[in-house]
């Protein structure tokens, strides 16, 4: 390579680098605790669940809805969702069915007396605001958009570190340490190597998690592109009032019938972003390892109960479900949390060794020596 | 060898091990998931073996 392409590469790396250091310090930070959420929850919350009328009949689906409607008077249902491991049934409701995130309330209802669940404790919220602060910083979709180019400024700098790896290692073996040098060449070394071993899970959890940010972006966009047909039909209807719709319970039942092969998994209720203005979305996810994560919904019309039937989702919607858990980390128990947590680790020390790297450089840092041009 | 081979053969078995075993651990459970793991701890293995080795 020659001296001109190394500098042009550099100059690559030194500034896509300095735009998105701290930030992907934070979501470093903010990811390495949110990796073990489900634990943190766990061991937070020991008392098991205890349904409250075990061995009565369960309540069906229009029951439930019911109460969440009278716990929220006034409110319009958004989501519901189903817990796996116990008869809790999980409704969100809104002022409006296009409601933003921060104006819906969830609350958890057991199946088996309509009483409310309490929610699990979360020492003071911590959890929730790191994976606000991780996903959006507190600023909605302007904040997701942002951290998705910083998380675009990243890959840059990954792919021109690892243009520059080649002629920095030309004089080196591989795992080079020079651990009697000073701090400067220990930071130059250890950069190097733990940016070149890292780069396979860092471009795969950067990317996906680029991909993550543009979640409402795919949805409203899949909503607009796929479901116009069945919007239509109906060119002057407004979105029914939960008084004005049909049974819930049979259009789930209708829904598990239409895709035998598939689970339930949520349903979205007319005028969301994952639903047109007329229709139940009963969202369904496979039965295999991979195809969990995809999910597909039935689509049934809200006032007449009539069955549109099962929707297959487009490679745009199911690249985004397969994003998040590659972004998580939580498709393989705990031994890969704890891979993804020291991977996580050592993306952090490239990132501070190379800020560190960048001060010396400058100037910044006085007291250490520059003695070679850094990579 | 060449010297693109000498510079980027370790780092492209790592490569392919991690990203092999982010994948295979998604596509099953079970064996598959030990293969992820197993995969995916290659880049701490370097690490800890360039750390730790006789020099």
């Amino acid at each position: 390579m020659s001296q001109t392409a190394i500098r042009i590469w550099s100059g690559v790396h030194t500034w896509t680098s300095l735009v998105c250091t701290l930030f992907l310090l934070m979501l470093c930070v903010t990811g390495l605790p949110i990796i073990f959420h489900d634990e943190f929850e766990a061991a937070l919350n020991p008392s098991v669940f205890e349904p409250g009328n075990p061995q009565g009949p369960m309540l069906d689906l229009d029951q439930i809805l019911e109460r969440s409607l009278d716990n929220r008077p006034g409110e319009v249902p958004l989501f519901m969702s189903f817990d796996i491991d116990r008869p809790v049934v999980n409704v969100t409701t809104g002022p409006t069915p296009d409601a933003p995130g921060g104006a819906m309330w969830f609350e958890r209802f057991d199946q088996t007396d309509g009483s409310i669940v309490p929610a699990p404790v979360d020492a003071g919220g911590v959890m929730d605001f790191l994976v606000q602060l991780h996903t959006d910083m507190f600023l909605g979709l302007s904040g997701k958009l942002f951290l998705g180019a910083m998380g675009v400024s990243f890959l840059l700098a990954i792919v021109s570190g690892v243009v520059l790896y080649a002629p920095f290692m030309r004089k080196h073996r591989f795992g080079v340490l020079r651990l009697d040098r000073s701090l400067r060449t220990r930071m130059l070394d250890y950069h190097n190597l733990l940016g070149v071993v890292t780069l396979a899970w860092v471009m795969v959890v950067g990317g996906t998690g680029v991909i993550n940010t543009l979640d409402d972006v795919i949805y409203g966009y899949w909503r607009d592109a796929a479901l116009s047909d069945l919007i239509a039909e109906y060119p002057d209807r407004p979105v029914p009032t939960p008084q004005e719709m049909a049974s819930l319970d049979l259009a789930v039942n209708a829904a598990i019938a239409a895709a035998p092969d598939m689970r339930l998994q949520f349903v979205a209720f007319p005028g969301g972003t994952f639903s047109t203005d007329f229709h139940y979305a009963i969202f369904l996810h496979g039965d295999t390892p991979v195809t969990e994560h995809l999910i597909a919904p039935v689509l049934v019309d809200a006032v007449t109960g009539e069955v549109a039937g099962l929707r297959q989702m487009p490679w745009y919607t199911k690249a985004l479900a397969l994003s998040q858990p590659l972004h998580f980390g939580d498709y393989a128990g705990l031994p890969l949390k704890l891979l993804w947590a020291a991977l996580d680790i050592l993306a952090i020390i490239v990132l501070v060794s190379g800020l560190y790297l960048w001060a010396v450089r400058k100037g910044y840092l006085k007291f250490a020596q520059r003695t070679e041009v850094p990579a | 060898m060449s010297d693109l081979m000498r510079v980027f053969g370790w780092p492209a078995l790592i490569f392919a091990l991690s990203l092999g075993g982010l994948v295979l651990a998604l596509l099953g459970d079970g064996v598959w998931d030990a293969i992820g793991w197993a995969g995916l701890s290659s880049p701490a293995l370097a690490v800890l073996w360039a750390r730790f080795r006789r020099a």
